[in-house]
């Protein structure tokens, strides 16, 4: 077992964790955060997308003794004193969920496209999703949803910085 | 695009509301059958078969079992005690000849959640691990120690029906679950006779859903009681709880199924699963709470999976292109056992055949086997979308033999408008239509015309890339009901649905659907209706839904049934409460029941508007029930249960504009319209998202997806990097557009939209990837069209590539397939 010590929205969190265990575990099984999903075994899928220190990442691909020290954020810690991020607002908005599962790691994925100064025409948008699937919408309206964010976001800087308070 | 928030008035329906189901959504705070943890929780793992056809000569669980955190370890003789009954078969269609009596009985092999002695396809259970955590058991799983003898392994349709095959199951005399015909007409006849005959063998690989919520199961049970809660990722929590009482012996009384949020389905939940049934068991034998959560791959094993059809389509015609008979046969892949509605489901497309077109002679044959493979069900659109591709395939084959453009044959053999029951070749009777109107409407939307011209121009060339142009003019069956034909059908269920509504004495309404949500907004749609009904806001009406002990009536959700069946109950509840409402209204307002008009959301007493009652306002009184009129029960609420005198039958036209790079084989799409009637719109918000999202299904089953097995049963498609899930990357955007045809099998009007998209994409893409490939001398080409199936295509067309394998359903039996290597079918 390790111990590690890492910032989870904002909020520093300490555990003893197998050395195998994988982030997105860690978020949903000992922080009990299960807002970020499990869709696949072969990073293929993208539902368990977090930002972790400023960029987003795909917790199945970290194990947790990798995040010690750094500070993570979830689909949990996205809207602040009960107000909605505008990335949450656009996928209602848009219509750009329909089961939701998909939905935690395509927020966080637009974050970190959003984030990374990416340019947000559809083309880029959708390039950037690359590595995240969502099988009910076709997707459109995901892509809508991110560039309309993205446009609020860019007008109202300071870009919202994953992970810090 | 844009959504129209603010309903007209009071009318909601027709409004583009936003999701009531979104804001949990998207804040992480939706629950999932994996975010449910219980004190004491005892967690599942399964050993299933690296091969597909064994004997079991031993099993070795001793060295499981001594692992850290291992509970118990459990093969399938040492369960064989749990099991009342066999999995089930819903669906057991049987050998006929024509429509009427069947010739044999139903071919249903016994099917044990784990494998007794025997396996029959790669990943199918024969050993189950409980542990205290996820990871030991599936530790432990890897210690289990089996012997297999194998067997040899039917790997195709055609290796299924082969003389000499390996028989599977040993109990029949052949691997054949029945063959079923339909005829109208003399086919035999119109075909000797018609100047004009077009046959065409397509081939339907099998498909894996990819719900993006992989499946899970958690039971709870209360020993002393003999009481459980089961919580499971389906789309049939009635037929759960049924199936959990016939096959565990467990009273249904004292079982409660919960479908929690449930992401994505697309038929894949349509199931009875070994998973669930061990599961519960288990929380039965060691009274405890059980969990499993399936991985990826795991499920691309052990859920079941769609299509896998080879269709040999002809049709016989005019020499100007009119339509005379269509015969058809198809030979069906059941995989290893008779799933629960799998024998069912190319007979949902049986009927359809022709399509929008009408024809005076009609056959159909449809040969189902087994195979060593995973077995197969419903997979979005089941049946329909095979249908569909095939005769949509066809037209396209009799325009270019007839020497006129796809547009103007499919026009000149649609069905004419229609708005009352109408009976066709393939002896449905369609509900209304008006399939010209939506193809007038996808032309425009597209530019057809123009795009013709600059085919015609420029070669079919656009900047280098070969352009095509491909048409859908679709139709589909859904509702799913009703029960009695159903019934004629050998479906062991019925095709009702049932809701009650409730007005709560404050004036907000509860309402009780029997449909089970996985994404399709039901909430937000049944509200509208009942907003409307009732003259409250949307807001003002919760759903509930997807609990056997809410909704201790339903049918649950697939075939596109929730709308055209669950919301016609919802809002005949609704009525009722509202006529009682009257009653109410007229007595406190001290007036007769005609003197009252329904408007603007209340009752008012004609010429006097002042004097008015809402049904809230009534609520609370019938809830007081100070002052009641002579012989009304207090409460207003009601009930209501709708058997659908008939299917639904939406339609549509899509038409999709390709882009292929004849250097690499890659597509692009260059536009994709669609044009859909899926008669009165509730929410256009939704409807769109369901279309955008069946479309993406479909342009990935054109274009991307194939389970693609060896000829040793191993699939080798096994995970979601090798199976090609398309994402935003590789898809277009969509030019939506609709026409409204009201259907006349129910009061509303609808007729649901879930699959249409799934149904008419394939053939949409595919003519037009045909289309553009013609300029460069290719013949023939069938799903997927993976760029590198382009490419070789092409290359053989100029005579510079050596033929490559044989594709399943190509007609000269089986050969090695590699992933994405395929050639074109007879």
């Amino acid at each position: 077992m390790r111990r590690i010590a890492l910032t989870v929205n904002g909020v520093r969190r300490e555990a003893e964790v197998e050395p195998r265990l994988l982030l997105v575990y860690f978020l949903r099984e000992t922080l009990g955060l299960t807002g970020t999903n499990v869709g696949c075994d072969t990073s293929s899928c993208g539902s368990c997308t977090v930002m972790m220190d400023g960029q987003s990442v795909k917790s199945c691909t970290v194990l947790a003794v990798q995040a010690d020290g750094s500070e993570v954020a979830t689909i949990e810690g996205l809207a602040t004193n009960g107000q909605l991020h505008p990335l949450q607002e656009a996928f209602r908005n848009n219509h750009g969920l329909q089961c939701g599962f998909c939905t935690p790691g395509m927020i966080m994925a637009g974050l970190g496209l959003i984030e990374s100064g990416a340019g947000m025409d559809e083309e880029e948008v959708r390039l950037g999703l690359e590595g995240n699937l969502c099988r009910c919408t076709g997707y459109q309206n995901i892509v809508k949803a991110i560039q309309e964010a993205a446009g609020q976001m860019r007008q109202s800087a300071p870009a919202v910085q994953g992970g810090s308070e | 695009m844009t959504q129209v928030a603010e309903p007209e008035a009071t009318r909601w329906v027709g409004g583009g509301l936003k999701r009531k189901e979104d804001p949990k959504l998207i804040t992480g705070q939706g629950r999932y059958v994996d975010d449910i943890t219980l004190p004491g929780m005892l967690y599942l793992a399964f050993a299933r078969s690296p091969v597909a056809h064994a004997n079991i000569a031993s099993i070795d669980t001793s060295a499981a079992k001594g692992l850290p955190g291992v509970v118990a370890v459990y093969t399938g003789p040492e369960l064989a005690d749990e099991w009342a009954a066999a999995m089930p078969c819903a669906w057991p269609v049987t050998s006929r000849t024509y429509p009427g009596e069947p010739t044999a009985d139903a071919r249903v092999p016994d099917h044990w959640p784990v494998a007794k002695d025997r396996v029959r396809y790669m990943g199918e259970i024969v050993a189950v691990v409980v542990a205290d955590s996820r990871e030991h058991a599936v530790d432990a799983t890897e210690a289990v120690d089996v012997d297999y003898d194998e067997l040899p392994v039917v790997d195709s349709i055609e290796e299924a029906v082969a003389d000499g095959a390996h028989v599977i199951h040993e109990q029949f005399d052949s691997n054949e679950l029945y063959t079923w015909n339909l005829r109208n007409g003399d086919a035999d006849r119109v075909f000797a006779e018609a100047p004009v005959v077009v046959s065409e063998r397509y081939f339907h690989p099998r498909l894996i859903a990819n719900a993006i919520e992989p499946r899970g199961i958690v039971a709870q049970p209360v020993p002393a009681q003999g009481e459980f809660t089961v919580w499971s990722a389906t789309q049939i929590p009635h037929f759960l709880r049924v199936f959990l009482t016939l096959l565990l012996g467990i009273p249904e009384t004292k079982i409660r199924v919960i479908a929690p949020e449930v992401g994505g389905g697309f038929g894949s939940k349509l199931e009875i699963y070994a998973e669930e049934l061990i599961t519960v068991a288990l929380a039965r034998k060691l009274g405890a709470p059980t969990k499993w959560t399936e991985t990826r791959s795991e499920g691309y094993l052990a859920t079941v999976q769609g299509r896998g059809v080879i269709q040999d389509m002809e049709v016989a015609a005019t020499e100007e292109g009119r339509l005379l008979g269509v015969r058809v046969k198809l030979q069906a892949d059941m995989g290893a056992y008779a799933s629960l509605c799998g024998p069912g489901i190319p007979i949902l497309g049986a009927f359809h055949y022709h399509g929008v077109y009408d024809c005076e002679a009609y056959s159909f044959t449809c040969t189902s086997v087994f195979t060593n493979r995973t077995p197969t069900d419903a997979y979005r659109g089941a049946g329909r979308p095979e249908a569909t591709y095939a005769t949509e395939r066809i037209m396209d084959a009799l325009a270019r033999r007839v020497g006129k453009d796809p547009a103007e044959v499919r026009a000149m053999n649609f069905i004419p408008p229609f708005d009352q029951p109408r009976m066709t070749a393939g002896t449905l009777e369609y509900d209304s239509g008006n399939y010209g109107a939506a193809l007038a409407k996808a032309k425009e939307l597209v530019g057809y015309d123009e795009l013709r011209r600059e085919q015609q121009a420029g070669d079919g060339r656009r900047d280098g890339k070969l352009l095509g142009v491909g048409i859908s003019s679709y139709m589909e069956v859904c509702g799913w009901a009703p029960s009695q034909v159903l019934g004629t059908l050998q479906y062991a269920g019925g095709g009702w649905e049932r809701a009650s509504v409730r007005c709560n004495p404050t004036g907000k309404v509860t309402v009780v659907a029997g449909t089970s949500p996985h994404g399709q907004g039901h909430s937000t749609t049944f509200s509208q209706i009942v907003a409307d009904d009732l003259g409250v806001t949307p807001d003002d009406v919760e759903v509930l839904a997807g609990d056997t002990s809410i909704a201790t009536w339903g049918l649950d959700s697939y075939g596109s049934r929730s709308l055209s069946a669950g919301g016609v109950a919802i809002h005949k509840a609704a009525e009722r409460v509202r006529e009682k409402a009257r009653i109410l209204a007229a007595h406190e307002l001290e007036v007769a029941e005609e003197d009252l008009e329904w408007t603007d959301g209340k009752f008012q007493v004609k010429g006097a508007p002042d004097r008015a009652k809402t049904v809230p306002e009534l609520a609370f009184s019938a809830w007081a029930a100070h002052n009641m009129p002579e012989g009304v029960d207090p409460v207003l609420e009601a009930s209501a249960v709708f058997d659908p005198p008939n299917w639904t039958y939406p339609s549509g036209t899509h038409i999709c504009v390709v882009e292929i790079d004849p250097d690499t084989g890659s597509t692009r799409i260059d536009r994709y319209v669609a044009v859909d009637d899926c008669g009165t719109i509730i929410n256009p918000m939704v409807v769109d998202g369901q279309v955008m999202g069946g479309v993406a299904q479909g342009i990935a089953e054109a274009l991307y997806e194939e389970a693609i097995y060896d000829e040793n049963g191993t699939l080798l498609t096994g995970n979601m990097s090798t199976y090609r899930v398309p994402s935003a990357a590789e898809l277009p955007g969509y030019t939506l557009g609709k026409t409204v045809t009201p259907s006349s099998t129910n009061p509303m009007g609808v007729k649901g939209i879930g699959e249409t998209g799934t149904i008419a994409a394939p053939p949409a893409v595919m003519n037009a990837v045909a289309d553009a490939l013609r300029f460069v001398g290719v013949e023939f080409i069938d799903k997927p069209a993976s760029a590198e199936k382009i490419w070789r295509v092409v290359q053989q067309a100029q005579g510079q590539a050596p033929p490559d394998r044989a594709p399943e359903g190509g007609g000269t039996g089986a050969a090695s397939m590699t992933p994405g290597v395929e050639g074109g079918a007879a």
